[in-house]
């Protein structure tokens, strides 16, 4: 089913006390495979919100999310963690990599929780795999206190993809970054999409950011404003307006 | 299965990140372990010490003192001036069927001179050959002195190992000739080894003779605590000079007590004593159930021979040595108890401490939990992690502290000399409790950092 991700009507609601907060009042949309999409809109507009529960942390109070064929709105935590274990990828503002843990250790470490059991070596080839992708073949036994910004973010990418996942959510993963290297960070983003068939999903605050991506979903006040159903064929990313973010195809690192 | 092996890697990786703080967490387990374990062992010496000590004393002995019975000690009550004598205990024997052997016994002490050497031995104890049957005291090297040395007042001894060690070194003690105190005596025996008493004095540091040789030809100057056997043949203050009160057999003068008088006094008030008493008796019963019965036909004996009216009490008392001994050694372990319960409270404070730093990892890693639980980990996957890293904690700490126990115990008995014994139960109820401890105390803080929120948990700074 082309059909990635299929939101029906989702409302979030916080009870504060006496009040509620209704954060999500009635999101639906549809993404399908292979798409990178950018997730926009100002603070206070429900987009973490809504991430959260894209992302199987959060479960909506109201409202169907289908996630790869199965309906995930009302499934219990431990399943869940299952879903985010085996379709999911995460990657974050802040890295979140394990301190004092070496690179090649950090990317096997969602292998403890998969149920498939993969025997070390096969695991450890995995990684290494993954690792030399991104390009630190030459750095796997690294620390975070020895890697620069770009080189951790690039080993939380190939962490969240220890697992094959359909879907990788991406949290402001430039946000720590200078601007060479968000370039590199961004490119790299692309190349999994168009090379791997990755569906990406890139929340940001930055529209120059947003703009790498091939459709833009933007939230305002707890709604869809736009990019709710997509117009466009999937596999056409954005054209990229700005001559800095113009990057040489097939271009590494 | 697989799972938990996974969690465990993780659970020591994670323990591994911080070398440090897993140490200094399990110092709290270390020690309390280790005192657990050492007191265990001190306590297991001293009870292996006193069965070791009632066994050498001999089986099923009775002691029959002059004076009354006083609750608990061992020395005389008020006492009298009449006492036992060795035909009380021909007396004993021919009419208690209950009891094995009996022996009377008079203790002195003397200088004895061999050689150059000059010792003065613990024990120099008179008593009949009975003797070594009642203490189940073999002589291993030549033989006992006889019914008829003990008639004749035969200048005869037994040593004991260490005595004879004392004076004789490498030489054979037999047929040499010892003196103790004014008198010249002649090794026929040594003693097989005996070992400690219950009170630590070393029972092979003795001689044994006839109780007529130590009583009439060795001055009695009596250590032991209100023998009132003294007064007579010694003249006490003069401790050289072997009165024979064979001299003085028709005393004047009423009956003195205790304690001893100087020489003019003894001239001017001579003491009224039996011809032949003796500081103790020592019986042994048939066996354990016929103690009872012994002591009964003891009593009764001894009670027509001192011509007591049915209304007066025991001028005697009768002693289950086992008895006591064993009580003795109880509250020694007693006190090992107490300690072992102290030990134990340092442990549970060990467990508080575990609990503590436990607690302040989990709010630590609070964005690692919350990564863990993104990439799919569930709540039951991070309690295993942390009460698996809390357990591991402990059993390494229970495992140093175990070797740190037993280093104490080795360091004690090669100091203090205190008897010390491995305690196999008590290593393997450590690895128990020491798991124990991790789990429990380790609950609360595990429990605490599988309910956290992972949305909340990822934006924790």
């Amino acid at each position: 089913m082309p059909e990635l991700i299929r939101l029906d009507n989702l409302t979030k609601t916080y009870h504060v006390g006496e009040i509620d907060v209704p954060v999500l009042k009635g999101v639906s949309l549809s993404i399908a495979r292979g798409e990178f999409v950018a997730l926009t809109g100002a603070s206070g507009s429900g987009k973490s919100t809504l991430m959260n529960i894209l992302g199987c942390l959060d479960r909506p109070t109201s409202g169907q999310y289908w996630l790869d064929g199965q309906e995930v709105s009302d499934i219990s935590n431990d399943d869940r963690a299952m879903v985010r274990n085996r379709k999911i990828g995460f990657v974050f503002q802040s890295f979140n990599l394990l301190p004092r843990t070496r690179a090649i250790d950090q990317v096997m470490m969602p292998l403890t929780y998969t149920a498939a059991h993969l025997s070390g070596a096969e695991a450890r080839a995995r990684a290494e795999e993954l690792l030399t992708r991104v390009g630190l073949g030459d750095r796997m036994d690294h620390e975070p206190s020895q890697l620069s910004g770009g080189q951790q973010q690039r080993v939380a990418i190939a962490r969240s993809l220890i697992n094959r996942p359909p879907l990788l959510f991406a949290d402001e993963p430039t946000g720590n970054l200078d601007s060479k290297t968000s370039k590199e960070i961004l490119q790299m983003f692309r190349q999994l999409n168009e090379a791997e068939g990755i569906t990406i999903i890139l929340v940001t605050h930055d529209p120059n950011v947003a703009g790498t991506a091939g459709r833009n979903i933007r939230m305002a006040d707890g709604l869809i404003e736009s990019g709710a159903f997509n117009d466009q064929p999937a596999s056409v990313a954005a054209p990229l307006a700005r001559e800095s973010y113009t990057l040489a195809p097939g271009k590494r690192r | 299965m697989i799972a938990l092996v996974k969690t465990s890697q993780t659970a020591l990786k994670a323990l591994r990140r911080n070398v440090t703080r897993s140490a200094l967490t399990c110092v709290g387990i270390i020690i309390g372990i280790a005192a657990v374990i050492a007191m265990m062992e001190i306590g297991n010496g001293i009870a292996a010490l006193n069965e070791k000590a009632v066994g050498s004393l001999g089986a099923n002995v009775l002691m029959i003192q002059s004076g009354n019975s006083s609750s608990g000690g061992i020395s005389y009550g008020a006492g009298s001036s009449v006492s036992l004598t060795a035909e009380d205990c021909d007396a004993i024997v021919r009419d208690a069927p209950a009891l094995r052997a009996a022996a009377p016994t008079v203790q002195s002490r003397q200088q004895v001179i061999y050689g150059g050497k000059n010792v003065p031995p613990t024990q120099i104890i008179g008593s009949t050959p009975a003797y070594f049957d009642v203490r189940e005291w073999t002589v291993e090297h030549g033989s006992a002195f006889t019914e008829q040395d003990v008639n004749n007042m035969s200048k005869v001894c037994v040593l004991g190992q260490t005595t004879a060690r004392n004076l004789f070194e490498t030489e054979d003690p037999l047929g040499k000739e010892i003196r103790v105190g004014s008198v010249s005596m002649r090794v026929v025996g040594v003693l097989a080894k005996k070992g400690a008493s219950t009170f630590g004095q070393d029972q092979d540091d003795t001689i044994i003779a006839p109780f007529t040789t130590i009583k009439y030809r060795v001055s009695t100057g009596s250590s032991s605590s209100g023998s009132s056997a003294s007064g007579s043949s010694a003249g006490s203050a003069a401790a050289q000079a072997s009165v024979n009160s064979l001299d003085n057999p028709y005393p004047t003068g009423a009956p003195k007590l205790y304690p001893e008088q100087s020489d003019a006094e003894v001239q001017n008030n001579p003491r009224f004593v039996r011809f032949q008493n003796v500081n103790n008796i020592m019986a042994a019963a048939a066996s354990r159930e016929e103690i009872p019965q012994a002591i009964k036909q003891i009593t009764e004996v001894l009670r027509e021979r001192h011509r007591l009216r049915p209304d007066e009490p025991d001028d005697f008392s009768v002693r289950d040595m086992t008895e006591m001994l064993s009580a003795i050694g109880k509250s020694t372990e007693l006190v090992a108890t107490l300690l072992l319960i102290v030990a134990a409270i340092s442990l549970a404070v060990g467990g508080v401490g575990i609990m503590n730093i436990m607690l302040v990892s989990v709010t630590e890693r609070t964005r690692e939990i919350g990564l863990r639980m993104a990439v799919g980990a569930r709540a039951r996957d991070i309690l295993a992690q942390f009460l698996i890293e809390s357990i591991v904690l402990c059993l390494l700490g229970g495992l140093i502290g175990i070797l740190l126990g037993r280093g104490t115990s080795l360091l004690v008995r090669a100091t203090l000399s205190w008897p010390t014994a491995v305690s196999y139960p008590a290593i393997f109820g450590s690895v128990a409790v020491a798991a124990t401890v991790g789990i429990v105390f380790g609950f609360y803080p595990a429990w605490k950092a599988s309910r956290l929120d992972p949305i909340e948990a990822l934006r924790y700074e």
